[in-house]
């Protein structure tokens, strides 16, 4: 069953958003005609850069921004007619740390247990539950201020959990975290969505590639539009044989040569070696050309490699670039 | 169910003004500090006038003059000098505020039954305090001339005492010392339920925004209007805790008198604070930062300050400001506090008061309220 659903939807800030003003271009449209759906046991990675859309899409799906066209529907109700019965579904992580620096651990998990309603006899022991899920029991009574930033992030996930939510909308969890907790954070969610019985929604939004491979699904978010969908292994076969890796020296002047070659769409630095996008089917021809420069360059590997999700992102991002604007129809 | 959300909000307001030293420093203490400052420094009682005499006559006569100024306590003789100059000196530098002038023939004018002229000097560039020193320095002077007078008819050989054909005797009610203590204070419970209600108000509403938790709590099932009552009712409570101190304080250390009823005083309070809470909600959802909002209330506030009667009678304002602190919920309920606390009366005699008060709370609140949005945007 689908537990998040996205239907058309649209939201624009500035002056676009006002209807009585007359529609301008410098209106940014944060998120433009999203649909995207997610099933019970389900990861869908939100990828794109800042400023893509993902959190004003995220914060659409909660409802606690309106949607200027289209319809969000959690675990089957509508969050914008109503709110409250989709907020019970929805457990929320923010990119920014948003509990409450006075109150204690415990007490930051109580208050929202008891404001989703968790019964009085239940919140004590779901919270020590959720805390020794999370790692945190040893520090219930400490105040919410003293924790560390992957602290935090833990307990930001325990209290979005508290209430045994079916859908859980993630926004950057890993940002600026270190990459030991970024690792217990992900076993921690992959926990969520393995529960047969209670498997859980996820929707995590992130700008990191390697993160992304994670997910069961990924959607790609770009000024606002979703570019493609697909699973890892579906997105990179797009880009099969057309990523050739390049290593040699100098490299900056291999750089400039390949850039010119006529089968060569675009070149990426990766370390101490170049990722070349080619034409469909341009691969030998391109190998074929740039093995052997002229002295005293020297290219040391020329091979064809399997493409990472990066590469299918640039390729994609290129594409709707090259294509006319759309602005101002 | 219902109920123990709102009342999560509550416990949660009060762990947090329990645990934030800064609120707690704003809530409790400053309203002490206030009172003091105010209760003492915003005084109008003009005593010891510093008075420097330049006694020309330097006769018993003149002496005389000069000890019935003495007496009053209006006056302290701070200097006596030798000359016009010295008196000038000392006026021009503030050393001395008042000063009398005694003619030389001062004595002789007096024996020989004329008129003998004396010369009063005040520096009016404190009016309020001038206008006090003025008044006294007339009636001891008048006072003076009486008693020389009733001396001379007594000398002619009337035995009878002299009277004065009209004798006007005051009476002044309810503060009989004419105490500022008496006036400023059951104002500042109405500055203090304004100014303190709308800031913390303003303050605990915008630091959800401030600092990110807004967004946790729009994602869950709370209702606008619990979350609204969750944000009032701790500041409520606060603010009456403080009226309640201000008052406790007022009537033991300044000695103001309460005496209407301890309900009525309550109730009139409560309905003020709607107001001011109505401010602060206002408030909070026009500005992003705490600074913002607490700006914001301080505008408000300005005008409740001066066109309230919180400091200058309304009557002395020309006509136009008068007309404008119609609009000034402060100024109903000051006159509404000040009648129950001094005059002791009921509140069924101040429906002048209390119905724009209603007024005023519910316009306010309402506009505060629909403003109010449960939504990031």
């Amino acid at each position: 069953m689908d537990m998040i659903e996205a239907k058309h939807l649209s939201r624009a800030f500035g002056k676009a958003h006002r209807p009585w003003a007359k529609q301008s271009p410098d209106a940014l449209r944060a998120v433009d005609d999203v649909s995207l759906r997610v099933a019970a046991g389900e990861i869908y990675g939100l990828v794109g850069p800042d400023g893509a859309g993902k959190t004003t899409f995220i914060r659409l799906l909660c409802n606690a921004i309106r949607a200027d066209a289209g319809e969000a529907t959690i675990a089957g109700y509508s969050a914008a007619r109503q709110p409250e019965l989709a907020r019970a579904q929805i457990g929320y992580l923010s990119q920014r740390f948003s509990l409450y620096e006075e109150l204690t651990v415990l007490e930051n998990l109580r208050f929202f247990a008891e404001v989703r309603g968790l019964p009085a006899q239940e919140w004590k022991p779901r919270c020590h539950e959720i805390l020794a899920f999370v790692g945190l029991d040893e520090f219930g009574s400490r105040r919410a201020k003293l924790l560390s930033g992957g602290m935090k992030q833990k307990l930001g996930l325990a209290a979005a959990l508290v209430h045994r939510p079916r859908v859980l909308l993630l926004d950057e969890p890993t940002t600026g975290v270190d990459p030991l907790t970024r690792q217990d954070f992900w076993q921690l969610i992959i926990r969520l969505v393995s529960d047969a019985e209670h498997g859980v929604a996820v929707l995590v939004s992130t700008p990191y590639m390697d993160e992304a491979s994670r997910c069961g699904r990924i959607g790609l978010l770009h000024h606002g539009h979703l570019l493609t969908e697909g699973t890892p292994t579906q997105l990179r076969a797009t880009l099969q044989g057309r990523v050739l890796e390049l290593a040699g020296t100098p490299l900056r002047a291999l750089r400039r040569i390949a850039e010119q070659d006529v089968g060569v769409e675009d070149v990426q630095m990766f370390g101490d070696r170049l990722h070349l996008r080619v034409k469909p089917g341009a691969g030998d021809d391109v190998i074929s050309r740039l093995r052997a420069p002229a002295a005293p360059l020297q290219v040391t590997r020329l091979r064809s490699v399997p493409p990472q999700l990066e590469d299918v992102f640039i390729a994609l991002t290129a594409e709707v670039a090259a294509m006319p604007t759309t602005e101002g129809k | 169910m219902t109920n123990s959300r709102l009342l999560s909000i509550i416990r949660k307001e009060f762990v947090q003004i329990a645990r934030d030293p800064r609120t707690l420093v704003l809530a409790l203490i400053i309203p002490v500090v206030q009172l003091f400052l105010l209760g003492y420094a915003a005084n109008n009682d003009v005593r010891n006038i510093p008075l420097a005499i330049y006694d020309q006559d330097r006769g018993p006569t003149a002496r005389a003059l000069i000890d019935a100024y003495r007496a009053a306590d209006y006056f302290k003789l701070a200097y006596d000098v030798d000359s016009e100059a010295e008196l000038r000196t000392l006026i021009e530098n503030g050393d001395a505020r008042a000063g009398l002038i005694i003619p030389a023939d001062y004595s002789l004018q007096i024996k020989s039954g004329s008129s003998a002229q004396v010369a009063f000097i005040l520096d009016g560039s404190d009016p309020t305090a001038a206008s006090t020193a003025l008044a006294a320095a007339q009636f001891i002077g008048q006072a003076h001339a009486t008693a020389i007078m009733s001396e001379r008819l007594q000398q002619k050989g009337q035995t009878a005492a002299l009277t004065l054909p009209v004798d006007v005797r005051t009476q002044v009610w309810y503060n009989p010392d004419l105490a500022s203590a008496y006036f400023m204070v059951p104002g500042l419970t109405g500055m203090i339920l304004q100014t303190l209600t709308s800031i913390l108000t303003a303050s605990a509403v915008v630091r959800e925004r401030e600092r990110g938790t807004i967004e946790q709590l729009i994602v869950t099932p709370i209702r606008p209007w619990e979350l609204l009552l969750g944000k009032l009712l701790p500041y409520t409570i606060l603010a009456l805790v403080n009226t309640f101190e201000v008052l406790v304080i007022g009537s033991l250390w300044f000695n103001v008198p309460v005496r209407g009823d301890l309900f009525q005083i309550a109730l009139v309070s409560g309905l003020f604070l709607v107001t001011g809470l109505g401010i602060g909600l206002l408030a909070s959802t026009i500005a992003n930062t705490q600074q913002e909002a607490i700006l914001t209330v301080w505008m408000t506030l300005l005008p409740s300050i001066f066109l309230s009667g919180f400091f200058f009678p309304l009557e002395a304002m020309p006509r136009f400001l008068q007309v404008i602190s119609y609009a000034i919920p402060l100024r109903y309920y000051l006159v509404a506090i000040r009648s129950l606390m001094l005059k002791g009366v009921g509140i069924e005699s101040l429906q002048p008061q209390i119905i724009p008060l209603i007024i005023f709370g519910l316009l306010i609140m309402s506009a505060a309220a629909l403003r109010f949005k449960k939504r990031l945007d």
